[in-house]
């Protein structure tokens, strides 16, 4: 058998087996996952359709019928100025969850050039910006994102820049980690002996092997953003009223608890808590099966 | 303990018919079937074989600690007459305790970093039962046993402290505390230097005859099982396909896979001798040969038979087996690979060299003003078509002088790098595009070096648009004829790094660096992270596109059979500078420096015939504060005087440009016996 021949047999033969199972596979066997997955997706369809499936207009007060308990007219009860709370449960998802992936997503992205810069060039750019961050992580988040916010005015848009920029610290030390873990890879040198420039090593060469983790920073941090936006509207600087938003729902009611009106608060608390956790499931499964 | 005394007779390790399963993916793959062999008390065994052969699962079975997915399906493992599928938590714990120790490959990754070795060594001996200053006591006195020279200082180390040849040394004394009835080496030597991996050998050999334990050393390194064991198993597939007395079995092998891997060693010869043989193919998948031989499809004397029926181990005679129909006819086995005549190009004396290094030198700071100089004054230069091989323990400089011609790092001012004759900027983020695309390298490890994200066409397509300039249909083309350079097809080029095999990628890796006619190209270990039947398809692969394209290589290797297969020219390093420099025959056959002398020495060979080895005492000084006169004089063997502390050697050339920096006169320095002719007759035989 000439050389020729003995190789182009073993280009033709498959290659050893190293193929793992693909990651959807494993979160598709992962029911913490799967359960997670589920929670998040039902208040997504909520945020998405819930006006117009739900019995009652959520902004429409009924006097009549002011803080009466949960009956077979009104599930959850109405408020104080007799709002359902069923349906404002249901629409409420809907400010939360645009602000907080939006918020996410620019606190990843953001994070993500950070962090890959402070890895690339590591030396002093490291250092001076490692301070920086380590500075602004021990400010507590919720008193920084206030100081911001009573400077600018609540709006909106201000919370989910203030919850972005807030983010972008912790998302950059995580994405730092990773690049310093590939910077010594051999493949850095050998972009450097083809002529590439330092943007190309970092966002063709290293980005695309650093997902999983930066996958996983952004679950978290929508876990935290959810519970971070839904305090800022608690304390009044986020959603404004008379949206029927969660945190603004509690802070509205929560007078009256005492009363023994519980089911003004109880589902917008039960609400939040199972986004939070929904979210936090999926981010535990994806963090799960990249490892994997 | 309980049973040792009834025991004593038996042999310290049987397995019979031993079957070990993983499950993967809800499916059984058989990683071992029917292993049965047998290790006498104080007999050393080895156990050879490429990766995912399952070597290392025979030493996870038999103390069982298999990972969760693994389980022993069939037969028996007896350690000292025990059977370790019957014996109860507390017996079993008992038998890891006392009868079986275990030395890893990394001795780095086994000691705990944050305790001291003493404390470390100590407790050892308390699991056994000591009181703390007697286990204290022992543990001193086991490390000099190991020929630790000064114990109690080592005691009182941390692992990070010691150089790897010592912590090697410990977790072997750690290994030894228990005076256990089998000794487990799971390729103990792979991350040392040629020089330590010779003195650790040397010390397991002495030490099994001390302790009269057993051995099963598992190793890929044909050569060091050679020097080291009585009696040789070769694993192919899960499945022991040869078994024999070592010597016997490396000098006349029986079965067409052992024979096969002895003809893909580089070990006869300089260069322009016939290329290596290989092994085509891949080992199967484990459970996909069902019938017949599992080596059939790999084998060049495979007939019907083979593929349908699976041969029993034939008996040999001399306690020889063989799993192999044709046993017989071994020495008929053909040859796998073509053996073009390599015709290199005749180099004239006075061609203008393509690279021409001056008085190189490199030093890095260190916090408090300290400085260490990594390279210190290497002057040379590099032929067109030329092969420099540059060798040397680590530390010697090999890698800096390699990083300093790329251009990866900056050589300190006062020297040159030029190419055809141009001086090049020091750093590649400077130099022209023609200067980069001119100098490539070939990593020691492909995982490393193609990024795992990209795909094969894009890993070689982008050094082509980048160094070549080429762009559409024009990059394309190029990236084919390339793929096809190095022997893979246009189907590959879809995939990405972690679908190729080990082999595969080295040849992608390869084909990048020769993307646009390369003058020069550094390999870093191009073949140490592959196996061996792999690394003789490379080392043909470089050979060829050496003749074909007329590139130079530097080629850095502690393998010293790879640099006398390919160098036209070696170089010895050591603390950063060049000790000695000249054709490869000279070099290799001697006269030669006293430190290339104990490199030679220090390499075992096939034949497990080993000369006097030369050991070198001490460790290599700190290259922050290296010996004044010759550097090497702290641990030459041939230091005569006071002249060797005082004066640095000086560097000249003979007529044939052999250089070597010592102080003796060449008549006095040693020479090697021509290694090619003792390695020719027994290749002959094989």
């Amino acid at each position: 058998m000439s050389a020729a021949a003995g190789t182009a047999e073993e280009s033709a033969a498959p290659p050893p087996p190293q193929k793992a199972r693909s990651t959807p596979a494993i979160l598709m066997r992962s029911p913490g996952f799967l359960v997670g997955a589920a929670i998040v997706l039902f208040w997504a369809f909520c945020a998405a359709f819930a006006p117009h499936f739900v019995p009652y207009d959520p902004l429409a007060d009924d006097l009549l019928e002011t803080l009466s308990p949960p009956s077979a007219a009104h599930w959850f009860g109405t408020d104080q100025i007799g709002r359902d709370v069923f349906s404002r449960v249901l629409v409420g998802a809907r400010d939360i969850l645009t602000i907080a992936p939006l918020a996410t997503l620019l606190g990843t992205v953001l994070g993500t050039v950070v962090g890959l810069v402070m890895g690339y060039f590591g030396g002093w750019v490291d250092a001076i910006v490692g301070r920086l961050i380590e500075v602004m992580l021990s400010l507590p988040l919720i008193i920084v994102a206030l100081m911001v916010l009573v400077a600018l005015g609540p709006s909106t848009s201000t919370v989910i820049v203030v919850v972005g920029l807030v983010f972008t610290p912790l998302v950059a030390r995580t994405v730092r980690a990773a690049v310093l873990s590939e910077r010594h890879l051999d493949y850095v040198p050998a972009a450097s002996l083809r002529g590439e420039g330092a943007l190309h090593i970092m966002f063709v060469e290293i980005l695309p092997n650093i997902w999983p983790p930066i996958i996983v920073e952004a679950t978290v941090r929508l876990g935290y953003a959810i519970f971070t936006i839904a305090s800022l509207s608690f304390l009044g600087f986020g959603v404004q009223p008379p949206s029927p938003d969660w945190g603004l729902a509690i802070a509205e009611n929560y007078g009256v608890l005492v009363g023994g009106f519980w089911w003004t608060v109880v589902p917008a608390t039960v609400a939040t808590a199972s986004l939070v956790v929904g979210v936090n499931l999926v981010a535990e499964g994806l963090q799960r099966a990249l490892a994997e | 303990m309980t049973d040792r005394n009834q025991s004593a007779a038996s042999p310290a390790l049987e397995l019979s018919r031993l079957s070990v399963a993983y499950t993967v993916r809800g499916r059984d793959l058989p990683v071992l079937s029917d292993v049965s062999l047998r290790i006498e008390r104080g007999e050393a065994y080895g156990l050879v074989g490429e990766s995912g052969s399952g070597k290392s699962t025979v030493a996870l079975a038999l103390q069982r600690v298999l990972p969760p997915n693994g389980r022993i399906s069939g037969g028996h493992a007896r350690v000292a007459g025990q059977d370790v599928m019957e014996l109860g938590a507390a017996a079993l714990r008992n038998m890891r305790a006392n009868d079986v120790a275990m030395v890893f490959q990394d001795p780095g990754k086994a000691l705990n970093p944050s305790l001291t070795v003493g404390r470390q060594m100590a407790e050892v001996y308390e699991i056994l039962g000591a009181s703390g200053t007697d286990a204290k006591d022992r543990g001193e006195a086991m490390l000099g046993r190991v020929r630790i020279s000064d114990p109690t200082r080592v005691m009182a180390s941390f692992p990070h402290q010691l150089s790897g040849g010592m912590q090697q040394r410990v977790v072997i004394a750690m290994a030894l505390a228990k005076d256990p009835a089998l000794l487990i080496l799971d390729e103990p030597t792979t991350g040392l230097d040629a020089t330590i991996e010779a003195e650790v050998l040397d010390l397991v050999d002495t030490l099994r005859q001390e302790f009269g334990a057993a051995v099963l050393f598992i190793s890929h390194n044909l050569a060091a099982v050679a020097s080291l064991c009585n009696r040789v198993g070769v694993l192919y597939a899960g499945k022991l396909v040869e078994e024999g007395p070592a010597r016997a079995l490396f000098a006349d092998p029986r079965h067409p896979y052992t024979a096969g891997l002895l003809r893909c060693l580089p070990r006869a010869g300089f260069k322009g001798g016939p290329a290596l043989d290989n092994i085509p193919g891949f080992p199967p998948v484990p459970g996909s040969i069902t019938e017949g031989c599992v080596f059939a499809p790999r084998c060049g004397l495979a007939e019907d038979r083979c593929r349908t029926e699976a041969p029993p181990l034939y008996d040999v005679g001399n306690g020889r087996g063989s799993r192999c129909h044709f046993h017989d006819r071994v020495d008929d086995l053909p040859r796998m690979s073509e053996a073009p005549p390599v015709n290199l190009p005749e180099r004239g004396p006075n061609v203008e060299p393509v690279l021409r290094l001056e008085h190189l030198s490199k030093t890095y700071k260190l916090p408090g003003n300290r400085n260490v100089q990594a390279l210190r004054d290497v002057s040379l230069t590099l032929d067109p078509g030329e092969t420099l091989g540059l060798v040397g323990e680590s530390g010697s400089g090999k890698s800096t002088l390699a990083n300093l011609v790329l251009g990866l790092a900056e050589h300190d001012a006062g020297g040159a790098i030029s190419l055809d004759g141009t001086k090049l900027p020091a750093s590649v983020h400077q130099r022209p595009r023609a200067a980069v695309k001119a100098i490539q390298i070939i990593f020691q490890n492909p995982d490393s070096a193609l990024n795992r994200a990209h795909s094969v066409k894009y890993l070689i397509g982008r050094a082509v648009s980048r160094l070549a300039g080429l762009a559409g249909k024009a990059r394309d083309e190029r990236v084919v004829k390339l793929l096809e350079a190095v022997r893979l097809t246009p189907r590959q080029l879809p995939a990405k790094p972690r679908q190729l095999s080990g082999g595969m990628k080295q040849r992608v890796a390869v084909a990048r660096a020769f993307a646009a006619d390369p003058r020069v190209i550094v390999c870093d270990e191009p073949t140490s992270a592959l196996d061996v039947s792999v690394q003789s398809a490379v080392l043909n692969l470089l050979t060829e596109l050496q003749g074909e394209r007329h590139v130079s290589y530097i080629l850095i290797s502690h393998d010293l059979g790879v640099v006398r297969h390919l160098s036209d020219r070696i170089a010895v390093m050591y603390l950063g500078r060049l000790m000695e420099i000249g054709p490869a025959r000279s070099v290799l056959e001697g006269p030669h420096h006293p430190y290339t002398e104990a490199l030679l020495s220090a390499a075992p060979t096939v034949t497990g015939e080993r000369g006097t080895r030369i050991r070198l005492e001490g460790q290599i000084p700190s290259p922050v504060d290296p010996p004044t006169g010759c550097v090497f004089n702290t641990r030459c063997p041939r230091k005569f005087g006071p002249i060797c502390e005082t004066e640095e050697p000086a560097f000249t050339a003979d007529d044939e440009g052999h250089a070597i920096r010592c102080h003796l006169p060449r008549g006095k320095l040693g020479r090697s016996p021509a290694p090619e002719l003792a390695a020719a007759s027994q290749g002959g035989a094989a």
